[in-house]
């Protein structure tokens, strides 16, 4: 068991530093930093200037160096853009990120479960086809242009719905602010969880309906058919209490690509998150801010990972093993 | 003003508000716009958001109305000494108060010339030529420059003062340097003379500001200025069309048509100071991305195909519909050294200009065109006109588009052979594109002169209309310069940009030709 | 059995004969969506392969257009130019119709060879992992968990990021598409890489691979020739979703402004510049681009959701 988890634990710190070495020579190569630092009458002379005092003419291993010992501290530096420590820019816009990926993660969650469910027991009804195909139109389209799409409907020609921004927030502590708890704040979130939940909602549907039609067909399901349970104790006692499982294993995994992905969703609502952060930091070539975002994506993804890893590893040992091939 | 009385008009103004509230949000200007201020400190960035905002906190010593002229602000005049032509002698405005309530004086103003030649200030250039600035008593100030500068109060615009008490107390005597490490209280906290005061912010979501009842000029109308960026242009304007904001600020030109005709909202429109262009490495033996084995560029032939095939109005009618002034001048009208003749341009005649590239290359040749997609109204759509435009007679064009993060260090490292540029001009006088644009690479001289463009004569000349006290005499060198400049075609240019500002019904902003509306000057009908 | 399956034959059946009668054809012959689905793909890729030769003109030779012809709505005649389009014309005063046929061929180019990289990637990764096992497998394995935390965006802006630095001026028009190509298929491979390592590490203990590791095979040859025809079913089924995924991630890609030059646009191009005229009005700009991309990306995953049932036998 020790053994295990020290393994898992190096394995993710060898991840953490490809990761670092990664962001760190991405943002080597996209752009120039020293000119989105100067005005753009800033002379050639100034710029070397502040390029030597940066340590930006320091051999790139040594530079590595200091941005590792760096982000071990959680020091990511000035925001080049903003002015402002990184990590506290960061802190102060990840509530929004987080709150609209729970929602999204919910929904997601609670509609896919629902419409799996029905399409694996209803398989050949004719609203099972409706609604599988129907959820493929969600994916054959690009995130954005749904969230445009959205907007233009809800917003500007109905008016229901807000098209950009958080509503009013509260703050609760030092350092979270909340739209639960206001009503411009719950509608705002409408939208954009939509758009951002549509993708896993089909997935989590469709795994569910797999999942669910393959344990259907198992032996102890007859079994307890024959024994006559109702179809009801059967559908919902037993198979969906063994499909849960692997749905909920592959839901939490996904709650990082669902942090990853609210990048386009941001962008397109206005929504003040770590993912439209990203982007505009993209844009002007913010290094700082590029590199600790994506770091704490990877941070996150990897406890994830861990802490999925473990509680296979605590339910049954023998699962070590299958577990890649398993979630696939 | 004793500290009681202070405390009963700050609670009678919190009461007025609360009032205000309660009953209507006329007094309130949501106000969008494409990008956030970078920073709040006030000599850190020189860049069109962040001095928008800024103004609104912290007031110039001279500022620029909407119809381009000067006018006193925290300066009642200004003029040369009678002794000494390199001074320049202020008169301040007196009885002016900073938000913190301290008093205005000379000596703020010394403190803030100190800080904005600071070595981490973003502004050096624009005051290059400042030696230092000496109180003479509390409300004279004397600007010493290194030789007469007729024309300088014009780069005062943008010149924020600041208090220097409160910045020794917080330590922010010099803007943020960025190899401390460390983040400048200025940046999210201020302290100024001008019409607001800073209530919240939160950089690239919401800045909000109130009216600063001690301001020195006449209350503000809007007494809430409620500021949030929003960079997606749809998004933008169906906040507009929602009601969830009452000023756009950055209009596409395609969806002007719509606002117009939507119930509510209303657009104005007027001229930018800012010219688009495209200019080209007319010097290189050889080209980074052609597959000639010399420089077409440097073949005036080229050059003058390549104007005769550019069709100017057609790019204002379909991709700028209308908002756009065609010519033939890389600077707009109202800056000094403009003459009808350099805006005239002659109609495209395609069958000449293809002549002309034959008789250099019988089989055309190529490059590559590198465009900014993010920083003037549709530059993406006018590369790619002209792409097409150039494809007719025989220049095989292939288009780099990209961000202007990515695009601007191209043409100050001098890795492109051709490109666009937009050009604003702050002093509204030539010597700023001369400088910037037309002078050899060198120094303080040429830091956007992509092209390489080097003529000692021309340089000469730059160098001696920067301390000439005559101004006639001075035009007439301006002129001289624009003449070397048109004949040897440096620049290609298209239009000078229009501006447009959608804003909600009974609400009354006028468009200023720097893009820096003023929200203290709006009305409510 | 349908009637004409059971036709009287003496000889015996022919490749193509046989190919009718298998189960799969027969599963496809009573699917009316998979027979909907495959037509929508053939006449879209048709129109795209020929589409130098159907389309009313070559909207990538900037020589040929007239910019006066821009925003002319559907089937009326331009205002300036009197010329009338079928789909209408962009901007640019390019034909939608053409502009959506040549768009098309650079998107399904771009998801195809994406998807043949990431599958190449994949298969070699997977069967390498599972072959060798140990800590080559596990940290493969590792790698290929980081890469699902990074979506296509962040990779594609690396990718993007060290290809201009290596890329010379002049040839990024023309490498941009390659450059694309890679970010995607770079992002997509870990589906494949997991299920063939999952089925390689069964079959490497079977006997028969043990069999043939005896008589002295090449492990090469012995992966590839045995343990590759046995996940074929899998990755076909993940082929064809990634080519639905891929072609939508180019456009998301175009959107954020990495995708290919405006001057030869893709479908995701298009709906990018189509996006900025929904609220003026120019609806033709954004529908058809965008209703080509679902028509296709719906096919192409709705083809991928039957094949998949189709080839899980208990499902059927």
């Amino acid at each position: 068991m020790i053994a295990f988890i020290i393994r898992r634990l190096i394995q993710s710190i060898i991840v953490m530093v490809a990761v670092a070495a990664v962001s760190f020579a991405l943002f080597r190569f996209v752009g120039d930093p020293i000119n989105s630092m100067v005005g753009q009458e800033a002379s050639i002379d100034d710029r070397q200037a502040l390029r030597d005092s940066l340590g930006l003419n320091d051999p790139i291993i040594t530079q590595f160096g200091r941005f590792i010992g760096n982000a071990l501290q959680g020091e990511f530096g000035i925001s080049y853009r903003l002015q402002m420590p990184v990590t506290e820019l960061i802190m102060q816009r990840l509530p929004a990120t987080l709150e609209l990926a729970l929602v999204s993660g919910t929904l997601a969650f609670i509609t896919g479960l629902g419409l799996g469910v029905y399409t694996a027991l209803r398989r050949r009804g004719v609203l099972s086809n409706v609604i599988m195909t129907g959820s493929l139109i969600g994916v054959s389209l690009p995130t954005f242009l749904i969230g445009v799409l959205l907007i233009w409907v809800f917003a500007v020609e109905l008016r229901w719905l807000p098209s950009n921004g958080r509503g009013e927030v509260v703050s609760i502590g030092s350092w979270w602010s909340t739209g639960f708890l206001t009503t411009s704040g719950r509608l705002a979130l409408i939208l954009p969880a939509i758009t951002l939940g549509l993708y896993q909602m089909t997935l989590i549907m469709r795994l569910v309906r797999a999942e669910l039609l393959e344990v259907l067909r198992s032996d102890f399901i007859k079994f307890a058919r024959a024994r006559g349970l109702s179809a009801r104790a059967v559908n919902f006692g037993h198979a969906l209490k063994n499909t849960l499982v692997p749905v909920i294993t592959i839901t939490g995994l996904q709650l990082g690509s669902i942090i990853a992905f609210a990048i386009i969703t941001e962008t397109v609502f206005n929504w003040p998150g770590v993912g439209a952060l990203f982007i505009s930091s993209v844009r002007f070539v913010d290094v700082p801010v590029m590199s600790a975002y994506l770091m704490m994506i990877a941070l996150i993804f990897v406890i994830i990972n861990l802490i999925v890893d473990l509680l296979y590893y605590a339910v049954d040992p023998r699962l070590r093993v299958d577990r890649a091939a398993h979630s696939h | 003003m004793t500290k009681l009385s202070r405390a009963l008009s700050l609670s009678a103004s919190a009461l007025a508000l609360a009032l205000a509230a309660g009953t209507a949000s006329a007094e309130t200007i949501r106000w969008a716009r494409v990008a956030d201020a970078l920073t709040l400190d006030p000599h850190s960035q020189n860049e069109g958001p962040t001095l928008t905002l800024l103004r609104h906190i912290y007031s110039t010593l001279v500022s620029r109305n909407a119809d381009g002229t000067l006018e006193p602000s925290l300066a009642t005049s200004w003029e040369i000494h009678p002794d000494d032509p390199s001074i320049w002698v202020l008169t301040l405005r007196e009885g002016v108060t900073f938000q913190d309530g301290s008093a205005f004086t000379a000596e703020d103003v010394v403190f803030s010339y100190e800080r904005v030649l600071h070595e981490s200030s973003g502004f050096r250039a624009i005051h290059a030529d400042v030696e230092g600035a000496e109180a003479i008593d509390d409300y004279t100030v004397h600007v010493k420059m290194s030789g007469p500068s007729p024309l300088y109060p014009n780069n005062l615009t943008n010149f924020f003062i600041v208090d220097k008490d409160w910045a020794e107390a917080n330590d922010v005597v010099a803007p943020q340097n960025f190899a401390a490490g460390e983040e400048n209280f200025a940046v999210r906290n201020t302290n100024g003379t001008g019409p607001y005061k800073l209530v919240s912010r939160d950089p690239e979501v919401r800045t909000v500001m109130e009216a600063f009842d001690g301001f020195w000029g006449d209350a503000p109308a809007a007494t809430e200025v409620i500021y949030q960026p929003i960079p997606e242009a749809a998004t933008r304007i169906a906040a507009l069309l929602s009601g969830e904001v009452d000023f756009v600020q950055d209009v596409p030109v395609q969806d002007i048509a719509r606002l117009e005709q939507t119930d509510g909202v209303k657009v104005v429109t007027g001229p930018e100071n800012r010219n688009l262009f495209f200019s080209y490495d007319m010097t290189s033996e050889k080209l980074r991305s052609s597959n000639v084995d010399d420089n077409p560029f440097s073949h005036p032939e080229i050059r003058e195909a390549m104007a005769l095939t550019l069709d100017r109005d057609a790019i204002q009618k379909v991709v700028m519909r209308g908002q756009s002034q065609p010519s033939a001048a890389p600077l707009p009208p109202f800056v000094n050294g403009w003459t009808e003749e350099m805006n005239a341009y002659d109609a495209p005649d395609v069958a000449r200009a293809t002549e002309l590239v034959k008789s250099v290359y019988p089989d055309g040749f190529s490059v590559q065109l590198d465009c900014p997609n993010d920083r003037y109204l549709n530059d993406e759509a006018i590369c790619q006109a002209v792409v097409g435009m150039m494809g007719r007679i025989g220049i095989d064009v292939s288009l780099n588009a990209q961000s202007r993060s990515l695009h601007f260090p191209l043409i100050e490292k001098w890795e492109t052979d051709f490109y666009l540029l937009g050009w604003g001009v702050p002093t509204f006088d030539s010597a700023y594109i001369f400088n910037f644009l037309v002078h050899t690479r060198e120094d303080s001289y040429g830091a956007y002169n992509g092209g390489k463009y080097s003529n000692a004569e021309v340089d000469a000349k730059i160098e001696e209309i920067a301390t000439m006290t005559d101004l006639e005499a001075r035009d007439a060198v301006i002129g001289e310069i624009w003449d070397q400049v048109m004949e040897d075609r440096v620049f290609l240019n298209v239009h000078n940009q229009l501006l447009a500002y959608a804003v909600k019904d009974g609400l009354n902003i006028e468009v200023h030709p720097e893009n820096q509306p003023t929200m203290w000057t709006v009305t409510f009908d | 059995m349908t009637p004409e399956t059971q036709a009287p034959q003496t000889k015996a059946p022919g490749r193509l004969y046989r190919a009718w009668d298998s189960d799969l054809a027969y599963a496809f012959r009573t699917a009316p969506v998979a027979i909907v689905a495959t037509l929508v793909v053939l006449v879209v890729v048709f129109c795209s392969v020929f589409a130098p030769l159907i389309a009313p003109m070559n909207p990538y030779n900037p020589a040929a257009l007239n910019l006066m012809n821009g925003f002319t709505p559907p089937m009326e005649p331009n205002a300036f130019t009197g010329e009338v389009f079928l789909l209408g014309a962009d901007g640019q005063g390019r034909d939608m119709l053409s502009t959506i046929m040549y768009g098309t061929r650079t998107s399904l180019f771009v998801g195809a060879m994406a998807v043949l990289f990431a599958m190449v990637m994949g298969i070699s990764i997977g069967l390498f992992a599972g072959w060798r096992g140990g800590w080559v497998d596990s940290a493969l394995m590792r790698i290929a968990d980081v890469q699902l935390a990074f979506p296509a965006i962040l990779i594609a802006l690396l990718v993007f990021g060290i290809a201009r630095g290596f890329i010379p001026d002049g040839l990024r028009d023309q490498l941009a598409i390659w450059v694309l190509i890679v970010a995607i298929g770079l992002s997509d491979w870990v589906q494949f890489a997991r299920v063939v390592r999952g089925a390689s590490m069964v079959e490497k203990n079977k006997e028969y691979v043990q069999a043939a590791q005896v008589i002295g095979a090449h492990p090469l040859k012995i992966m590839f020739r045995h343990i590759l025809p046995n996940v074929m079913g899998p990755v076909l089924v993940i082929a064809t979703i990634s080519l639905a995924l891929a072609i939508i991630a180019e456009a998301t890609l175009s959107f954020l402004g990495v995708g290919v030059p405006p001057t030869q646009p893709s479908l995701g191009t298009l709906i990018r510049v189509g996006q900025g005229f929904l609220i003026s009005g120019e609806w033709w700009i954004l529908l058809f681009p965008a209703v080509t991309l679902l028509a296709l990306a719906l096919s192409v995953n709705l083809l991928g959701d039957w094949l998949r049932d189709a080839l899980n036998p208990r499902l059927r």
